[in-house]
């Protein structure tokens, strides 16, 4: 009976969290428009009562999960006996309405932080950001509790649950929806400033330096979070793949790029006051993107492998609360943004800003490419046209070509100043360079096998171009003694990281070798200068699956490399749906990867071995850019105890 | 003029708004295709094991599924345990129409992931696909004796759908008398 407690509870701490969302955003409303100083500090005690509320819900979900309480509908549906505990705690998101209280729980953490830390801001700002953060949080557990209760309960409750999809029941799912939805709900805080410049009309230094670290820290959390994804992708799904183009990985993509774009911009109006309404703009659609993401997965609009639980009527509720954001605040720009003026002058192109200026360019257009064919089918559709499928093909025929220039233009911003075009530093730097990155595109392709044609060496090369040129800035500021400023040394690794990633995402894709074979045990095959042999097979159990395991060894020139042991796993509660565990041994250089296919009887297997050539850098690449921002974030300009006055609208500060 | 400019991006989002609307009335997977009660588009084309000759003529005379498979297509793997249990229960013939792949992936995926298919037809350049206006993969057409489309489902084939749409449309077509 104690079930029953337990899930009432998690309503009613739910529905608490609904009133006092209501709370922030009308204490936070009312507090902007009569400056009462009162009505902020209640707003700000809202945001931490409903983070302590919301944690409470979560945590007891997570006891539901831990004691097997099926009483629980969600709980009955997402977990069984045989769980075991790591999963039964990672069930709790596994689901489309656990995964809304993982949601509702990042947000009221990111509510909390920014709560915590406005306390010395100006009381207009301060009021501003807490309302619309309020207002994000009651929309969004009205949601919750109207279409998707995590607490709902049955009774009589089942003897045992349905299990976890055996797909999730993976190391990464623990960490990817986190990640992800730490970063989605991260640019709600860029959101709220965003729209607390433009209720003020007013947008100034100050206002750019709060937003930076913010806008990062969700970049942050995004970037580690759909590398997560990827490296689960890769993992789980038994194809050697590592991006789809699914919606659903689309639909973490868009917001991605937007934020890329939106830490450019700002920079920009940092350092030169310019490009201020841009980044307004951004910051009001890198969170709209992250919302709209969350309608394409839960919709059931766009048919996706992601979309575990989609029903109409969360559909309705999803729009009309994307259509109440994005139309609440894209109404307040038009009306507001032209009273926001900076006394900047006129953006020259031949000029770091006008570098980024083209990158931001790029960044939006690939953004605007990834929505247009997420949502191309069901634009053919509503047109009633003819109905033509797009698919990886064309993603990747779009957006190759846009992010080629990116890589250079990123290059060239190491060696052009702000303000003005120098061509001296160029000459000097870049030949040396350019020399470097080919012989290194060279090396590396030799490296992989690819027997790479002119094109694709050239965008090795642009890859490699990204990389040595940072490290040469790095290096040489070391070696000029000109001081390593955390926000420099971040935006240097992070792109640093974007050429390794490049360099990986290069040469993966075009000098990978797969190839199916049928071995029996002590049968070999060769492949990539690699021996493989298959020693044995063997039934094995685990916790709650039974699996057909193979061992192989993985040799290159009679030194053994590798043992490896793909399964087959047949999960108890899904008899009909065997999964694959593939099985791969990790390299710098490449990784080796194989999963089992079939049983071809007579003891022989059908395999499916990859070679797959500087994977690694892929996801390492990212981690690096997840690194560089997270050093950025912690600059020391951000936190400085001198504070600009609010009240000058001036133009920022001519730093760096 | 320059007022409008502030109002641009509302407008734009306020189009997209529309069309995600407009989305969720259309369920991509229940669209009543124009060619259902219709005879189904004629084809001249391979099949995907032996390379003969294959046309619709081949479909005729038995109630068919008619599936819309690539080895590219991630959903299909959610629904291909089924057909291969629906195979092997013998109830219904399906025939696959392989869509926009290369001969070896296909060939290598079937190995892979079993073949329920009693022939798969090829369509390399996806030309088979637009006569029947091909949505999105995978996608199931079900034929009746006469050749005629009885049914389209876009998308996955649930164990749901299975049970209460597909199995019994399948044995009422099968009660069907043969026409003439």
């Amino acid at each position: 009976m104690g079930g029953f407690g337990l899930g009432a509870a998690g309503h009613l701490a739910l529905a608490f969290a609904f009133v006092l969302a209501a709370v922030q955003a009308l204490a936070g409303g009312l507090g902007l428009w009569r400056r009462n100083a009162a009505l902020v500090a209640l707003a700000s005690q809202a945001a931490v009562a409903s983070f302590v509320v919301i944690a409470c819900a979560f945590a007891l979900l997570t006891v539901a999960f831990v004691q097997h309480d099926f009483s629980v509908l969600y709980v009955a549906n997402h977990s069984n006996l045989g769980l075991p505990l790591a999963y039964r705690i990672a069930a709790v998101w596994g689901g489309h309405e656990g995964s809304l209280l993982l949601w509702a729980l990042m947000l009221a953490g990111w509510n909390l932080a920014v709560a915590a830390t406005l306390r010395s801001r100006a009381l207009d700002v301060s009021a501003g950001v807490l309302a619309t953060m309020g207002a994000v949080g009651f929309g969004f557990l009205w949601f919750m509790l109207g279409t998707s209760n995590p607490f709902e309960r049955h009774f009589p409750a089942p003897a045992d649950g349905r299990d976890l999809n055996p797909l999730l029941q993976d190391p990464g799912l623990i960490f990817h929806p986190p990640m992800l939805y730490m970063g989605y709900v991260g640019f709600s805080v860029a959101f709220a400033f965003a729209v607390t410049a433009l209720l003020q009309g007013r947008l100034d230094a100050a206002w750019v330096r709060w937003v930076r670290p913010w806008t990062n820290a969700a970049w942050v959390f995004l970037t580690l979070g759909i590398a997560l994804g990827s490296w689960w992708a890769y993992n789980e799904l038994g194809w050697g793949g590592w991006w789809f183009w699914d919606p659903v990985e689309n639909a973490s993509f868009m917001p991605w790029l937007v934020g890329t774009a939106l830490i450019h911009s700002l920079a920009v109006t940092e350092k030169r006051g310019q490009l201020a309404h841009w980044s307004l703009l951004l910051a009001i659609a890198a969170f709209s993107l992250s919302l709209l993401g969350t309608f394409l997965v839960r919709s059931g609009v766009l048919v996706s492998v992601h979309a575990f639980a989609s029903d109409p009527a969360r559909g309705v509720f999803i729009l009309a609360f994307f259509a109440a954001t994005v139309g609440i605040s894209l109404t307040l720009f038009a009306a507001r943004a032209h009273r926001i003026q900076l006394a900047a002058e006129p953006l020259r192109l031949a000029s770091k800003e006008g570098l980024l200026l083209l990158n931001n360019l790029l960044l939006t257009v690939a953004a605007a490419s990834v929505l247009l064919g997420t949502l191309y089918p069901l634009l053919v559709d509503s047109l009633g046209l003819p109905k033509p499928s797009v698919g990886p093909p064309w993603f990747n025929a779009t957006f190759v070509p846009l992010t080629v220039p990116l890589l250079v233009l990123c290059a060239l911003g190491f060696f052009v100043p702000w303000r003005r075009w120098q061509a001296a530093p160029l000459k000097r730097h870049l030949p040396g360079l350019l020399v470097a990155a080919a012989l290194l595109a060279g090396l590396l392709s030799f490296i992989s096998r690819g027997g790479h044609g002119p094109l694709a060496l050239f965008a090795l090369a642009c890859g490699a171009l990204t990389l040595l040129a940072a490290l040469w800035s790095l290096v040489r500021r070391i070696r000029l003694r000109q001081g390593l400023p955390r926000g420099w040394l971040g935006m240097t690794i992070a792109h640093a990281g974007l050429g390794v990633f490049a360099l990986g995402v290069g040469l993966v894709s075009t000098a990978d070798i797969e190839r199916d074979i049928a071995l029996a045990p002590g049968e070999s095959v060769t492949l990539a200068g690699f021996e493989w042999r298959l020693l044995e097979l063997d039934v094995v159990d685990g916790p709650n699956y039974r699996a057909d395991r193979g061992t192989l060894q993985v040799r290159r020139e009679g030194e053994l490399l590798a043992t490896l042991y793909p399964e087959k796993r047949l999960y108890h509660s899904q008899p009909n749906n065997p999964m694959t565990e593939s099985a791969v041994d990790v390299g710098i250089l490449r990784d080796l990867y194989v999963s089992l296919g079939e049983p071809l009887g007579a003891q022989r297997w059908s395999l499916r071995v990859y070679y797959k050539p500087f994977i690694r850098w892929v996801w390492g690449g990212s981690v690096l850019m997840a690194l560089g921002g997270l050093l950025a974030l912690t600059d020391r300009r951000y936190y400085s105890r001198r504070r600009v006055p609010l009240a000058a609208a001036a133009a920022p500060a001519r730093a760096g | 003029m320059r007022k409008l400019l502030w109002g641009l991006p509302l407008l734009a989002a306020l189009a997209l708004i529309l069309l995600l609307g407009r989305g969720l009335e259309l369920d991509p997977r229940e669209v009543d295709s124009p060619l259902v009660g219709k005879p189904a588009p004629d084809f001249a084309s391979v099949r995907l094991d032996s390379g003969a000759a294959t046309t619709l003529e081949a479909l005729r005379g038995e109630v068919t599924l008619l599936n819309v498979w690539a080895s590219w297509c991630v959903a299909c793997m959610q629904e291909h345990p089924l057909l291969n249990d629906l195979s092997r229960s013998g109830q219904v013939r399906i025939v696959g129409l392989n869509y926009k792949d290369a001969q070896a992936d296909a060939t290598r995926w079937l190995a892979r992931h079993g073949d329920p298919y009693a022939w798969s037809v090829v369509d390399r350049d996806g030309r088979i696909g637009i006569d029947y206006g091909v949505y999105g993969v995978p996608e199931t057409f079900v034929l009746d004796r006469a050749g005629v489309i009885r049914a389209k489902r876009i998308g996955p084939i649930t164990p749901d759908y299975l049970s209460q749409q597909l199995l019994p449309l399948v044995a009422e077509l099968q009660a069907e008398p043969t026409r003439p």
